[in-house]
C-alpha cells in the first residue's frame, strides 16, 4: 500500500521531464532553486527506470524527485549555503543523508535557496535571490529552508530536504502550506550538513504529506559513525506506524504558546485543530512550559556562539573565496569574510564571539546552557502527562518582503514557537491546518517525545486524512 | 672583583608536545606519517570542508591513558573536548580541538637522571612533577617563503599530547634530562617515537629567575619550539643569564611576559610577540563531540600493556642483578637489547658476564655488521641467539675455554650462528689444562729470558708479563692466564 503521494508507477524520466518543464514555467515567479542540473537529473531518472525495468527497484523512494537545500553536500554539486563566500565551492563528497537517498534510488534535484548559512526566517538573507511564497508571491516563503518549502508547494519537486536549527524546516513549511519535520536531535546524521549551530542542527524532510515525510525520514534516519552526536538507536518502521489503526492520544496544549503576540486567525485554526482531535477521542490537557520566555534569549546565545566558531573555517585561505584586495594574512581573513558574509551572518558571528569572550563566557554561554536544560526539563515534565504537544508553528502568517528586514528582533520572534524544540532536542513537525481569510497558509506544530516520531506522525496523519489541505495547490 | 657565587636561581616550567603514535589522526581516519609529499594526507575532515565532523580516534585516548598511568597521573573519569578558537592559517577550522579545563591526565611525575661526575658514575635521580597532560590536534606546517606562506596539511589534525610540568626545574641540565627521560619512556612504550628532528617532540620553556631565598615568582618568558635537548639547555642558560643581567643592571622592568624564539645556530633568543596582544581563545565545549567515559576496566586493560619503565629497569639491573651503572645504562635505552640480555642471563645465571658481552662485543659486532649507511644490524637479524650467548658464557665459567678464546668463539658464532661448543671442538680451542705440557713451555720461557727472570726476582713484578707472552702464543690463548701466572711464580721461586 502506497501511503505517500509519490507516483512510483509512471516512468521516472517522464516525471523528471514534467518537473523540469514545471520548473521552467514557475521558477521565474518562485525563485526556489539556486542551481538545477537537468542533464544529471535525467540521467538519474533513466537509471531509476532501468532498475525498475530489470525488477531491481530500490524501494519506495526509487525515482522520487527530491530537492536539496543548499546547505547539504552532494558530491560534484555546488554547496554555497546561499553565501558569496562559498559561491564557487563544489562538494567533493556526499552527506550521509545523500548517500542514503542515492542508495534508495531517489533523484536528487537541484540546490534550493535558503537564508545564508541557514540564518533567517524569510530567505531574504540569501546572498543570491529572493524566493517567493507560492501562495502569495509578494510574501516570504519562510526560512531558512524557504527554497525547499516553496519548491515543494509549487510542484517543482516531489519533496525536499531542509535543515532546522530553530525552526528552519517547520516555519517555512507553515508559510508554504506543506508538511515539514525536524527529527529528534541525533536521529539523522549531520555529516555533510554545513554546520550553523552543531548542538541544534538537524536535517529533515519537507513534503506534501505526512507519509511523504515519513518515507524520507525512514531512509535518512539511523546511526552514522562519522557524526559523534548521532544516536545509536534502531529506527522504527514509520510507514508501518502510519498504517496502524487510529489510536486516541493525550494532547498537551502549552498555555505559553497561546498567549499574546499570536495572530487571532492562527490561534483560531490551531484551537479548531485541538477541538478536532477531541472529537476523535483524544484527551486535551493544558500544560505549562514555564521557561518558554527564555527560549529566544537562550537560543541567541548558544546558536551564535557555536556559529561564530563553526563559520570560522570560511576564511579565504583554503577553499573559500579570497578577497582580491588582501595583501597579507590578516587581510585574507578580514577582507574575505567582510566581503563574503552578509549582514545577518556577521551580526550572529559578532554576537557569538562576544558571548564566548573571556569575562563574559560564564555570564552568557554557561548560563544559557543551564537555562537550556531547564527548558528541556519543562518538556520532559509535560510529557509525563501527555503524548504530544500541539502549538501554532508561527505567531504570524507569512509577511511581505522587507517588512522585518530592519528589525532583527521582530524577525527572531518568528521562531518563538519552534526554537524551544531545538533547544530540548525533541522531534517537531508542522502541518497545514487551514488558511487565513487572505488565503495565507497556516501551520500547526506537533511536538513529540524524544524519538517519538512515530507517534507524532500518526497524530499528524489523523488530522491530515480528515482535511483536504494536503491536496491543495497554489494557483501559479 | 669577579662574583663567585651567583645569588640567583632559575625557575623553569616546560610544555612538551608529543605526537602520539596513532595510525590515523586524532579526529578523523586520514593517516599521518612523517615525510610524505605535502598535502597528500588530507581528507574532507582534515581540510574542514563544509559539513565535516570530528570523531575521536580511540587509539589516541588509549595512548593518553597509558602515558598518564605510566607517570602516575590521575585519569579523569570523563574525557571532554573544547574548542580553542584563534585566527591562523595553520588550522583549517580556525579552531583547535583541545582540552581546556578538564585534561585527561592530572598530576603525576617523570623520573629523570642528571649527568654524573663522570660517564661511569650515576648522577642524581629526581621526580619532576607534572601539572597535566591533555590531547589536542596538531596544526598544519607553514613554510614561509618571502611574501608567501605555503601550507602543508599533512600534519594537520595529527594526535598530539601536551605535557605541562610544574615550575620545578632549576637548570638547563634538568630540563634536558627531562626530555631525554620522556623520550626514552614514551618511545619504549610505543606512545610516541619522540624524534625531535621530525617534530614528533617539541618543547617550550617558561623561564624566570629570582634571588636565592625569595619565594615569589618573577615575570617569566616563554621560549617556543626548542627542537633538541641541547637547544633546551642552551636556551634556558642563555635566557636566565639575560634576565639576571637585566635585574643586576636595575632594568628588571624590561623583563616582560612574552613569547620568544631561540636561534639554535647562532645561540641567542629574541622576542616573537609580547603577551600584551595575547589572544582570547574563546574556549567552549565542542558541540560536535561527546565526552568519552573512562572507566576502571578501560584503565585496567591499558595498565596491563605498560612495560617496565627505564629507570625501574636500571634499578633492578643494578640492585638485583649486580650490573655496573655503565652496563645497566647502556642497556636500558633499548628494550629489545634488554630482552636479549635478560633471556641469555636467565639461561646461564651469569647476568654480569652476559651484560659485559652484550654492551661490548654484541653492540660492536652489530655495528660492524650493519650495512653501509643503514646503522647497526637490527638485533632481530642477529644470528647469535641469547641461547648461544648463554652457552658461551657457561663454557667460560666452567673452564672449558678461556676468556681470550671465548671472544674468538663469540665472533665466530655471531657470524655463523653456530653452537659455541661445536666451534670450540672444531677449532680445537678447549682450554689447555695439561699441566705437564704447560710446565714444559714455562721452563722453556724461563730459560729463554733469564734477564726477565732476574728482574722479577729483583722485585719488578711486571716483568713477569714478558715471560707469559711466549706461553700464550704457544697455546694460542687456550691456557688459563691465571694458571700460567701461578706456574711461572712457582718456578721462579724455585730458581
Amino acid at each position: 500500500m502506497n501511503l505517500t503521494t509519490f507516483d512510483t508507477a509512471s516512468s521516472s524520466v517522464s516525471r523528471m521531464e514534467a518537473i523540469i518543464s514545471r520548473c521552467n514555467a514557475v521558477e521565474p515567479k518562485i525563485g526556489a532553486f539556486l542551481a538545477r542540473d537537468e542533464k544529471d537529473a535525467l540521467s538519474q531518472a533513466k537509471a531509476s527506470d532501468e532498475r525498475r525495468a530489470a525488477g531491481r527497484a530500490l524501494g519506495p523512494l526509487d525515482g522520487v524527485i527530491l530537492g536539496v537545500k543548499d546547505v547539504i553536500a552532494v558530491k560534484g554539486q555546488r554547496l554555497s549555503c546561499a553565501s558569496k563566500i562559498l559561491e564557487n565551492y563544489v562538494s567533493p563528497y556526499d552527506a550521509h543523508v545523500v548517500e542514503k537517498l542515492k542508495a534508495a534510488g531517489a533523484i536528487l534535484w537541484g540546490r534550493l535557496n535558503m537564508d545564508e548559512f541557514a540564518m533567517g526566517s524569510s530567505c531574504e538573507n540569501s546572498a543570491f535571490q529572493k524566493t517567493h511564497n507560492p501562495w502569495a508571491l509578494d510574501r516570504i516563503p519562510g526560512g531558512s529552508s524557504g527554497g525547499s518549502a516553496a519548491a515543494v508547494a509549487s510542484g517543482e519537486c516531489d519533496a525536499a530536504l531542509g535543515s532546522d536549527t530553530g525552526g528552519s524546516i517547520r516555519q517555512p513549511a507553515a508559510c508554504c502550506g506543506i508538511v515539514g519535520l525536524k527529527p529528534t536531535y541525533g536521529l539523522v546524521s549531520r555529516y555533510g550538513l554545513a554546520a550553523f549551530a552543531s548542538s541544534l542542527d538537524q536535517i529533515g524532510p519537507m513534503g506534501r504529506s505526512v507519509a511523504d515525510c515519513a518515507a524520507i525520514l525512514q531512509t535518512i534516519a539511523g546511526h552514522d559513525e562519522r557524526d559523534s552526536t548521532s544516536l545509536k538507536v534502531d529506527v522504527p518502521d514509520y510507514m508501518a506506524a502510519l498504517a496502524e489503526p487510529e489510536k486516541p492520544v493525550t494532547i498537551g496544549l502549552p498555555k505559553e504558546y497561546f498567549g499574546e503576540g499570536i495572530d487571532p486567525e492562527i490561534r483560531a485554526k490551531v484551537e479548531a485543530a485541538a477541538k478536532f482531535y477531541e472529537g476523535r477521542g483524544c484527551k486535551l490537557k493544558e500544560v505549562s512550559l514555564p521557561h518558554s520566555s527564555c527560549a529566544i534569549p537562550v537560543y541567541y546565545i548558544i546558536a551564535p556562539a557555536e556559529a561564530s566558531s563553526n563559520l570560522a573555517r570560511y576564511d579565504g585561505v583554503r577553499y573559500t573565496r579570497r578577497s582580491a584586495a588582501a595583501t597579507n594574512t590578516d587581510e585574507v581573513f578580514s577582507l574575505s569574510r567582510g566581503e563574503g558574509f552578509g549582514a545577518e551572518v556577521k551580526r550572529r558571528i559578532l554576537l557569538g564571539s562576544y558571548a564566548l569572550s573571556s569575562g563574559y563566557y560564564d555570564a552568557y554561554y554557561v548560563r544559557a546552557q543551564k537555562v537550556r536544560s531547564l527548558i528541556r526539563s519543562d518538556f520532559m515534565k509535560a510529557f509525563e502527562e501527555v503524548d504530544v504537544l500541539l502549538t501554532p508553528t508561527t505567531p504570524q502568517p507569512p509577511f511581505r518582503f522587507g517588512e522585518k528586514t530592519d528589525d532583527p528582533l521582530a524577525m527572531y520572534l518568528e521562531d518563538i514557537f519552534t526554537i524551544s524544540v531545538n533547544l530540548a532536542g525533541l522531534p517537531g513537525m508542522s502541518l497545514p491546518c487551514g488558511f487565513t481569510a487572505a488565503g495565507l497558509p497556516v501551520g500547526m506544530q506537533l511536538i513529540g517525545k524524544p524519538l517519538g516520531e512515530a507517534q507524532m506522525l500518526q497524530t499528524a496523519q489523523v488530522f491530515e486524512k480528515a482535511h483536504e489541505y494536503a491536496s491543495m495547490r497554489p494557483a501559479l | 672583583m669577579q662574583r663567585i657565587i651567583m645569588p640567583y636561581e632559575v625557575i623553569i616550567g616546560l610544555e612538551v608536545h608529543v605526537q602520539l603514535k596513532t595510525k590515523a589522526k586524532a579526529f578523523c581516519p586520514a593517516p599521518y606519517v612523517y615525510g610524505e609529499e605535502p598535502n597528500t594526507l588530507c581528507d574532507p575532515v582534515v581540510l574542514a570542508l563544509p559539513g565535516t565532523l570530528p570523531v575521536i580516534n580511540k587509539k589516541a585516548i588509549d595512548l593518553m591513558i597509558k602515558m598518564g598511568l605510566m607517570f602516575g597521573c590521575d585519569i579523569a573519569a570523563e574525557c571532554k573536548w573544547d574548542r580553542k578558537n584563534y585566527w591562523y592559517p595553520d588550522s583549517p577550522k580556525n579552531y583547535q580541538i583541545s582540552q581546556y579545563d578538564q585534561p585527561l591526565c592530572k598530576g603525576g611525575a617523570v623520573e629523570i637522571e642528571l649527568p654524573g661526575a663522570s660517564r661511569s658514575v650515576m648522577g642524581e635521580h629526581k621526580k619532576m612533577e607534572l601539572t597535566r597532560i591533555h590531547l589536542e590536534e596538531d596544526p598544519a606546517k607553514l613554510n614561509h617563503n618571502g611574501n608567501f606562506s605555503y601550507i602543508d596539511d599533512n600534519r594537520t589534525g595529527a594526535s598530539l599530547a601536551e605535557i605541562v610540568t610544574e615550575p620545578v626545574f632549576r637548570s638547563g641540565d634538568e630540563a634536558a634530562a627531562f626530555l631525554n627521560a620522556l623520550r626514552m619512556a614514551l618511545s619504549q612504550q610505543g606512545i610516541s617515537d619522540c624524534d625531535m628532528e621530525k617534530g614528533q617532540m617539541r618543547c617550550d620553556a617558561n623561564v624566570s629567575v629570582r634571588k636565592l631565598g625569595e619565594t615569589t615568582l618573577n615575570t617569566r618568558t616563554e621560549s617556543k619550539n626548542l627542537n633538541s635537548a641541547s637547544a633546551v639547555k642552551a636556551c634556558i642558560e642563555w635566557e636566565s643569564k639575560r634576565q639576571i643581567a637585566l635585574y643586576e643592571a636595575g632594568r628588571g622592568a624590561e623583563i616582560v611576559q612574552e613569547t620568544r624564539r631561540w636561534d639554535a645556530e647562532q645561540g641567542y633568543g629574541y622576542t616573537m610577540r609580547s603577551k600584551e596582544d595575547s589572544q582570547d581563545y574563546r574556549y567552549f565545549p565542542d558541540p560536535d563531540l561527546m565526552p568519552v567515559r573512562v572507566d576502571q576496566a578501560w584503565k585496567d586493560e591499558i595498565r596491563a600493556t605498560i612495560g617496565e619503565l627505564p629507570f625501574d629497569r636500571q634499578r633492578r639491573y643494578m640492585e638485583a642483578l649486580g650490573l655496573p651503572y655503565t652496563a645497566a645504562s647502556a642497556l636500558i635505552g633499548d628494550p629489545e637489547l634488554c630482552a636479549y640480555f635478560e633471556q641469555a642471563a636467565r639461561l646461564c645465571g651469569k647476568p654480569q658476564e652476559v651484560a659485559n658481552y652484550v654492551v661490548n662485543d654484541l653492540l660492536r659486532e652489530l655495528a660492524a655488521a650493519g650495512e653501509e649507511g643503514q646503522g647497526p644490524l637490527p638485533l632481530a637479524q642477529c644470528r647469535l641467539t641469547p641461547t648461544r650467548l648463554a652457552q658461551l658464557v657457561k663454557l667460560t665459567a666452567e673452564g672449558v675455554i678461556t676468556k681470550q678464546v671465548a671472544h674468538e668463539v663469540f665472533v665466530e658464532s655471531f657470524k655463523t650462528g653456530g653452537d659455541p661448543l661445536a666451534i670450540v671442538d672444531q677449532k680445537g680451542l678447549r682450554a689447555q689444562n695439561d699441566t705437564g705440557e704447560l710446565e714444559k713451555l714455562a721452563r722453556a720461557a724461563l730459560a729463554a729470558d733469564p734477564a726477565a727472570v732476574a728482574k722479577v726476582k729483583g722485585g719488578n713484578d711486571k716483568a713477569i708479563n714478558a715471560l707469559k707472552g711466549p706461553i700464550m702464543k704457544a697455546t694460542r690463548g687456550k691456557a688459563d692466564p691465571k694458571a700460567i701466572d701461578e706456574l711461572l711464580r712457582r718456578l721462579i721461586a724455585e730458581i
